[in-house]
């Protein structure tokens, strides 16, 4: 539990051990350590960096009707800067990271807070039971919700008729967005908050045993001792949250067939790069849209790292 | 947090003494305080949004097609249907959806197995020698967990249809091979869970580096592959973005792609005439599988999960 941001851990204080031991290592070890790491490197290099290349050469390049693919260099990449559609989706991807990922990761760590001092009966059901949504498929979760949300029969609907209110349309233009928030917060409340309730049974009960004898309030406890201990894991569920928002697509796209007027093609960058490429045909300009979107996310994940760095020095 | 000499913190944070006393029904003594009903209150009431839409799925697949949208959500219908739709979904389309489950399972086995096998031998090499490059590597790794495999789907498209890959299972296996974030967790667990005095040990006995990482590393490591292998399994299960566009052919779409397809039908009222309550079955049935598999892990995930949050 250094200070060091957690997914960039590679080793300052590694460094430093490294040169004792390198001058020790023999060959049958270095033959080996290479002998079990180059399996994967050869399915990731083949599966991951290869592609990852591979779009970058197509983003630069235009297919014409005549004299068909032409070098562009970074045209594609203007063109999807000024393309609303490409700023529509990211607008709404913003309003996730924004809007859902802050309510879910605080509802996840309320939950995994109340666990963690044993007060909860059935505890170990609850903890259970919230992770269980996890389990289910986006297809499937995605499904189910927007039978729940339908205007005329769906469960919701039938819920505010019962005490005399009118059924919402929750799969209209203006609310589909934040219908489509409640569908991911639903499915990854639950993930979260196991990931964090981990990190809290792992803090030693030391560290706060003291500050109870002091009078210290739960919530005191919680808020100056247990969440800073476990900032690590804050910043893990934080990161995956960020790169789960941009990869928005299952939602939106199943959500398509039931409310199309209000998903429309761009509903996030994903869902536009997809339909760019397999309704338009056109292969370059998705591959730009798809590596612009890979290296905004890179940007954002350094900069909630760097921050959160710069937050644990000034402490 | 060096390798040689791990701090006490770190060692702390393995699920070691404290997670065996907790398994035996011990907790710390001054956890056992008094219940407060005030949480007890507030987390059994959000159950009801993590559980009423399962139940209403379960309720739904016991319900004919009209009964579906005519009877309250949360209570069975006029007919109890739940046999004559499970009879109706293995039987429709010459039983296709028994072929996606299939599909399903065979995809996210092999996916998960390959995926922990890799991302395990890879972890523990980085974790335990130490070699000119070993930073680059993790450093090139971690960077990848990062990049939306999204983002790569389309490129692995147009490559694989050059291979001639697509519409084969390979088009789905392949790219789920590959888990950085597995990598990742093997690594910082094996920093904790394989002492180095060990390794020493049985090096000094004659032991083999790949002896000692089969009988030895691997065992120890139990709780961290099981992890990766679990969560690779989810992420493949559960994938629909990828086999949407890598296949074309019915026949080896899996379970998700499967069951979109027939919802499209279904509000399409186009020719196929799916019925919903079908689909509401399909899907009902497709999550069993999992929630199971997790249900009856939950030892092994949790542990693993702790290692993965607590050091990153």
């Amino acid at each position: 539990m250094s200070a060091a941001p957690p997914l960039r851990r590679t080793s300052p204080s590694r460094a430093s051990a490294a040169p004792a031991r390198r001058s020790t290592i023999r060959r049958p070890q270095l033959f080996a350590a290479w002998a079990l790491i180059v399996p994967f490197l050869i399915v990731f290099a083949a599966m991951f960096l290869v592609p990852l290349g591979y779009a970058g050469y197509l983003s630069t390049f235009t297919s014409q009707l005549v004299g068909g693919e032409v070098f562009s260099g970074l045209a594609n990449y203007t063109r999807a800067l000024q393309d609303p559609s490409f700023w529509a989706g990211l607008g709404r991807v913003a309003m996730f990271l924004f809007v859902q990922v802050p309510i879910m990761l605080v509802i996840a760590l309320f939950i995994a807070l109340a666990l963690d001092t044993g007060r909860v009966k059935g505890g170990k059901f609850v903890r259970l039971a919230i992770f269980v949504p996890y389990a289910v498929p986006g297809v499937v979760a995605t499904l189910m919700w927007g039978y729940l949300y339908g205007t005329d029969s769906g469960l919701i609907a039938q819920l505010f008729r019962a005490v005399g209110l009118d059924a919402p349309t929750l799969l209209s233009p203006q609310n589909i967005l934040g219908s489509t928030m409640n569908i991911v917060s639903w499915e990854f409340i639950g993930y979260n908050m196991i990931v964090l309730y981990a990190a809290l049974r792992s803090v030693p009960t030391e560290m706060y045993e003291a500050a109870e004898i002091d009078g210290a309030g739960a919530w005191r406890t919680a808020w100056s001792i247990k969440i800073p201990a476990i900032r690590p894991a804050i910043m893990l569920t934080i990161i995956f949250s960020v790169i789960g928002s941009f990869q928005l697509f299952n939602e939106p796209n199943l959500l398509y067939s039931i409310a199309p007027n209000a998903i429309g093609s761009d509903f996030s960058p994903n869902l536009y790069a997809y339909n760019v490429a397999f309704k338009n045909q056109d292969i370059n300009y998705a591959a730009a849209i798809a590596f612009l979107l890979g290296f905004l996310i890179m940007i954002i994940s350094y900069v909630v790292q760097l921050a959160t760095a710069r937050k644990e020095r000034l402490s | 947090m060096t390798v040689a000499t791990p701090s006490p913190f770190v060692s702390s944070a393995v699920p070691s003494r404290k997670e065996a006393a907790r398994a035996r029904g011990k907790r710390p003594v001054e956890r056992d305080k008094r219940r407060s009903s005030v949480l007890t209150i507030i987390l059994w009431m959000t159950l009801a949004y993590f559980l009423l839409p399962l139940v209403w799925l379960f309720l739904s697949s016991t319900k004919t097609n009209g009964d579906l949208f005519s009877t309250f959500g949360l209570w069975f219908g006029q007919t109890f249907a739940l046999f004559d739709n499970v009879g109706q979904l293995f039987t429709f389309q010459d039983g296709i959806f028994v072929r996606w489950m299939g599909n399903t399972a065979l995809y996210a086995i092999t996916s998960a197995v390959g995926a922990a096998l890799l991302a395990t031998m890879c972890g523990y090499a980085l974790a335990k020698y130490v070699f000119k490059g070993r930073s680059f590597v993790f450093a090139l790794i971690l960077g990848a967990v990062m990049v939306p495999l999204t983002a790569l789907a389309i490129p692995t498209y147009l490559l694989f249809s050059a291979a001639n890959l697509v519409d084969t299972p390979w088009a789905i296996i392949l790219p789920s091979l590959v888990s950085p974030f597995g990598v990742y967790l093997i690594r910082v667990y094996a920093a904790d869970a394989v002492d180095d005095s060990l390794i020493e040990a049985a090096r000094i006995d004659g032991a083999g580096e790949f002896r000692i990482f089969t009988t030895i590393a691997s065992r120890l490591l139990a709780p961290g592959i099981v992890t990766v292998l679990l969560f690779a399994l989810v992420s493949t299960w559960n994938n629909y973005f990828l086999p949407l566009i890598m296949l074309n052919n019915p026949a080896l779409f899996p379970a998700t792609v499967g069951l979109a397809q027939w919802q499209q039908a279904a509000t399409g009222g186009g020719g196929a005439q799916v019925l919903f309550s079908t689909v509401l079955t399909g899907s009902f049935v497709s999550i069993i599988p999992l929630v199971v598999a997790f249900l009856f892990l939950q030892r092994y995930w949790q542990s693993g999960l702790s290692t993965g949050g607590v050091k990153g």
